[in-house]
């Protein structure tokens, strides 16, 4: 059934396509020669073409991901004050995911069907992209994923902007190892990135001489962290690794000042707080305690003070940019150089000339690996100051390159 | 040793947040019989209304006093509309009662999602709050938990001194044993209902004050305490407070203790059963009403 109604769908718009290819013609202009043969029914006939959003612009996931579609705007509008890409405009559609992972998913193939967008930028949680995965591989249509993520997947129609394990979580172990702190005590969210995260921790604590003392998860939302955090005092740990999602970030630290732990005493090194999230967390709970991505509002270079500008004139002098916003916008910029290589905006053409894309990114040099999808992408462990920003404490000094299922690291080979 | 007085803390202080929010409850759930959704969303209120006083007050200790009884009032007024607009109209029909404050719930976050803006905000705590108490031996207890546990005792005593002592709290208490006789005697059921009504949500703008010394404000925080809240009623026994007080501290003591000898979800999972199972054996919850009334 779903089948008739796609073809028909499909053949709607190729009518339409060619109807307006015809009409342009008459007029003399020579345009939408590519357009039949574009993977799903996206539509290039016009002088604009249309590339989805899609975000949880509501529900417990839109503190984080309305600042993310705010970054895609940007470069949208970038983009378009340039010239656009192949000549043509760009017309952003948004789409509201609602936190809420099956309304991604029946977003998603709203974007791709009714919309006929060229390609997507979104998601957050790896529950959506979960979600959404099978509609993108489905419509042989792109998304691009703009968060750091659990590694271990690589689908053929998702470009993963943000980092993979090895070029975030690996690197901050590798930190915590050098600084002497080896007694790990892991606290997250009880989803799958959480879950996965410390699978990996684990393994490589194992392996490296390193010991995990204790190990707990709060459900998504969850504000009680009284019990937990008395059970990190008193396990005798170094530090601790924190994969907490969302709101709960809030209490647990407010919980983690009230019971006298400081960043002093024992140190939290955070995967998922941002220069945003600090912000709303509040920078008492938050000086001096680290976090791990690939990119700072601080990270110096003329591309990030440039991106940082922009997006304060454009929301806000007072409005923080983060690792997420700024992958979330390279993400853009990145689709339009491999669409300009490809000379075509058809989805199979411009996976394949994704392979070495170059940008000077406000995070330093990115170069999409083509073989994963992945991106090169420079780690930075940062420390939270008290103006509420995050300044680079180590990097590690290059671009890492992707590994999104750990091939190259011994200790991971019984993951999967 | 340490560990067990901590963690009992830690419970009594979880009993005492639900005790805040449930205490709200015993009134319009309890005394009334009304399953109002939306309660949740006066705390909300309550918690927002925190959020805003702290925008015109620098400190955060006095819009936290100012806040207090100001959140009473916009909770309780919210309520009492509720109440004028829609829930006096269904009192014979409870299902449509659920399905109606419901909406209002819905209504209510979305709203909130308007003119506050989706991303959850904080309030900033005092700094007298922030810190805690040491009382040697490595125990330690948390001043805004100490705050929150005396704010509920504090809810506790005036709702039942007003219950108790006050002729508002006769009229209430004849209501909900006797409706019918009570008006007879000449009570006008409808203004006291309206009153319960007021000072139930009013109470849980209460909760939702002191809710923002723990975790975030944001338009869902309602529906995350709900659940809890009904539950401690319920298990308490319907109209009673003592229930209602034993059974929130009996609950976050069981949840403490489970949880830190398990894990979070494994306590949630067996105070839930524990909860089942004593509902089978006592469905009328800890203690009854006992009325005259023959309905």
């Amino acid at each position: 059934m779903s089948g008739l109604s796609i073809s028909r769908r499909g053949l709607l718009a190729g009518a339409s396509a060619v109807g307006a290819t015809a009409a342009l013609s008459a007029c003399g202009a020579k345009t939408g020669s590519d357009t039949t043969s574009t993977g799903a029914q996206a539509d290039t006939s016009g002088d604009t073409v249309k590339v989805g959003l899609l975000n949880s612009l509501s529900g417990t996931m839109a503190i984080s991901e309305v600042t993310v579609h705010n970054a895609l705007l940007l470069a949208v509008k970038e983009i378009n004050a340039a010239g656009g890409v192949l000549g043509k405009k760009l017309k952003p559609v948004s789409q509201d995911g609602a936190s809420d992972w099956p309304t991604f998913a029946e977003k998603a193939e709203a974007l791709i069907t009714d919309d006929k967008v060229i390609a997507t930028f979104g998601c957050w949680t790896s529950a959506s992209r979960k979600a959404v995965k099978p509609v993108f591989e489905r419509y042989k249509s792109l998304l691009f994923y703009p968060v750091q993520y659990e590694g271990l997947e690589q689908s053929p129609y998702i470009f993963y902007i943000g980092a993979t394990t090895n070029q975030q979580i690996v690197p901050a172990l590798d930190y915590l190892k050098k600084q002497g702190l080896t007694r790990l005590y892991l606290v997250g969210s009880d989803y799958v990135f959480p879950r996965t995260a410390n699978k990996i921790i684990k393994a490589y604590a194992e392996a490296q001489g390193m010991k995990v003392v204790g190990e707990d998860y709060a459900p998504l939302g969850s504000t009680e962290f009284s019990t937990i955090v008395n059970k990190v005092k008193d396990a005798g740990a170094d530090a601790v690794f924190n994969t907490l999602n969302g709101d709960s970030n809030v209490a647990f630290f407010k919980e983690y000042k009230s019971a006298g732990l400081t960043a002093k005493s024992l140190p939290v090194l955070s995967v998922s707080i941002a220069e945003e999230e600090v912000k709303s967390i509040g920078t008492q709970y938050l000086e001096g305690q680290l976090t791990a991505w690939n990119y700072y509002e601080t990270t110096p270079g003329a591309a990030n003070e440039k991106f940082v500008k922009a997006y304060q004139a454009a929301y806000g002098a007072d409005k923080p940019t983060s690792d997420p916003m700024e992958a979330a916008y390279i993400s853009v910029h990145l689709w339009k150089e491999m669409v300009e290589k490809a000379g075509s905006f058809e989805a199979a053409k411009v996976k394949k000339a994704a392979d070495g894309i170059e940008l000077d990114a406000p995070e330093g040099k990115v170069t999409v690996d083509g073989a994963t999808q992945h991106v090169y992408k420079t780690a930075r462990i940062g420390k939270v100051g008290s103006d509420g920003l995050i300044t680079e404490v180590w990097n590690s000094g290059k671009p890492i390159q992707p590994d999104p299922y750990l091939k190259g690291y011994d200790w991971a080979a019984g993951l999967s | 040793m340490t560990v067990i007085l901590n963690q009992s803390f830690t419970g009594i202080s979880i009993g005492a947040v639900l005790l805040l929010i449930a205490l709200g409850l015993t009134l319009t759930f309890g005394q009334m019989g009304v399953i109002n959704m939306a309660h949740g969303e006066f705390i909300m209120a309550g918690a927002y209304t925190t959020y805003v006083l702290q925008k015109s007050i620098s400190s955060a200790g006095a819009s936290l006093l100012v806040a207090l009884p100001l959140a009473f009032l916009v909770a309780g007024a919210m309520g009492a509309l509720l109440e004028l607009l829609l829930i006096r109209r269904l009192y014979t029909r409870p299902l449509d009662t659920l399905l109606v404050t419901w909406g209002v719930s819905l209504m209510l976050q979305q709203l909130a999602r308007d003119v506050f803006g989706a991303p959850n905000v904080q309030a900033r705590a005092p700094d007298l709050l922030t810190g805690n108490i040491s009382v040697g031996g490595g125990m330690t207890f948390a001043n805004s938990r100490l705050f929150i546990l005396g704010l509920a005792l504090l809810c506790v005593l005036g709702l039942t001194l007003i219950l108790r002592l006050t002729p508002l709290g006769r009229r209430i208490r004849a209501v909900v044993q006797n409706r019918d006789l009570a008006e007879v005697s000449g009570i006008a059921t409808e203004r006291v209902d309206r009153t319960t009504f007021f000072i139930g949500s009013g109470l849980a703008g209460v909760a939702g004050v002191a809710l923002t010394l723990v975790g975030p404000i944001g338009p869902t925080m309602g529906t995350n305490y709900i659940v809890d809240a009904f539950l401690v009623v319920v298990v308490g026994g319907i109209g009673q407070l003592k229930g209602s007080v034993i059974t929130a501290f009996a609950l976050g003591v069981l949840q403490s203790v489970l949880e830190y000898s398990t894990t979070v979800s494994v306590a949630k999972v067996v105070v839930l059963v524990a909860i089942v199972a004593f509902l089978q054996w006592r469905p009328q919850g800890l203690y009854t009403l006992r009325t005259r009334s023959l309905a």
